[in-house]
């Protein structure tokens, strides 16, 4: 099972820069695996915004946003990965739009999720956002 | 990306732009561009409004202030900073754009980012959403409740609200109460099992900030007081911020 990351421009480029972007790693990988985790092209401080920041979720111009959006789109597609790790609210709103808009068919999760089902500690009514090959995990 | 030629009187300076340099650090460097196009091909929001960082720019150095004051594309500008991670002269573009926005009239600023910033002054949750202390307070207990009820190994599961001295104030969006409140477990859980010394407030406690979208620094820092008084008060160390 292969995973991706979102690098938040407000984390990341913002404010904590690559540094941040390690850690995130640190924590990605521990959780899924080395192997498991397929960076996009290209990422950390250099990384593209999801299209959800700057209130552009909020703005009333979905078309536009969604559009905006095609290039971390296609950055996911490109990894061939399932899921889409996405540490950041709006990220995660964006991304998850993005997939089901497009039927794109990925996955979009927030971290703590992950690192709760690595633990086996993920409850029940915690698995929205998971795909079904992972929904029933560990139950 | 341009398809239409703009005409440009002649002798006619910027008033805008010249004006947001003065507020920028060091001009936000606005009279050092290249044209290089770094920028303009790094952002995912080039082509929108037959617009791109570049061609903005390059509009408020001819005068075209009418133009740029009036594009929607000021609010298609995530604010992303790439194109100043990618520029030659590190250009403060967002800058410009955010000074754009701020000179946009209430009134037709956005309704969907405008209504968030004035809703979250509200009440002292500073909740984007609306929700007021009871409701998160109830919902809070609520849900870690149903999981020390049901969920083995987390009968001792705590969500800690106005815990003094606490090291961590940990905020949260408005989301998770509002819409998908289960969502906030996984969180509590891992805090829980490292012995985290955490707590939430009854105050101040909503992670999201809409007046900073709409640039409206008064109410902006009106909340981010709000905030940090929350975290004062209970003598907690280190603000949390999950997003
Ligand atoms: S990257 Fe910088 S120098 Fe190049 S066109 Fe953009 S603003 Fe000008
Ligand atoms: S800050 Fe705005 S102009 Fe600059 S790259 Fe991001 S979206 Fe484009």
């Amino acid at each position: 099972m292969k995973f991706t990351v979102q690098d938040p421009c407000q984390l990341v480029r913002k404010s904590l820069g690559d540094p941040i972007a390690e850690d995130l790693r640190f924590v990605v990988k521990s959780v899924v695996g080395e192997e498991n985790l397929i960076d996009m092209q290209p990422n950390r401080s250099n990384n593209y915004c999801c299209g959800g920041g700057g209130g552009f979720l909020q703005s009333g111009f979905p078309e536009a946003r969604r559009y905006y959006g095609r290039r971390k789109l296609d950055q996911i597609l490109e990894t061939g990965a399932p899921y889409c790790i996405t540490p950041c609210h709006n990220c995660h709103s964006q991304i998850h739009d993005l997939s089901e808009h497009y039927e794109a068919g990925y996955h979009s999760v927030h971290l703590w999720t992950l690192i709760c089902l690595s633990m086996g500690i993920l409850g029940e009514n915690e698995r929205e956002y998971l795909g079904p090959d992972l929904a029933e995990l560990g139950l | 990306m341009s398809s239409h030629v703009i005409d440009v009187e002649p002798g006619k300076t910027s008033s805008f732009k010249d004006k947001v340099m003065a507020l920028l650090p060091d001009g936000g460097n606005l009279n050092l561009c290249l044209t290089c196009g770094l920028c303009s091909s790094g952002c995912p929001a080039t082509g929108l409004e037959d617009m791109d960082p570049r061609k903005f720019l390059r509009m408020a150095a001819l005068g075209l202030d009418d133009e740029i004051l009036n594009s929607p594309w000021a609010w298609m500008c995530t604010m992303c900073q790439r194109c100043i991670h990618a520029c030659p002269m590190k250009i403060d573009i967002p800058g410009l754009i955010a000074n754009v926005r701020k000179n946009w009239p209430v009134e037709n600023q956005p309704k969907g980012i405008r209504s968030s910033c004035e809703l979250a002054l509200k009440n002292d949750t500073c909740s984007a959403m609306g929700a007021t202390e009871e409701d998160w307070q109830f919902v809070v207990e609520d849900v870690a409740e149903e999981v020390r009820e049901t969920q083995e190994g987390f009968e001792d599961l705590q969500a800690p609200m106005d815990k003094e001295g606490a090291r961590f104030f940990l905020n949260q969006n408005s989301r998770e109460p509002v819409t998908e409140p289960d969502e906030m477990v996984p969180l509590w859980k891992i805090l829980h099992l490292v012995g985290a010394d955490w707590t939430y407030g009854t105050k101040g406690w909503a992670a999201e900030n809409y007046c900073l979208f709409c640039q409206d620094f008064e109410k902006w820092e009106k909340i981010v007081r709000i905030k940090a008084k929350a975290v004062d008060d209970l003598g907690c160390k280190v603000w949390l911020n999950t997003e």
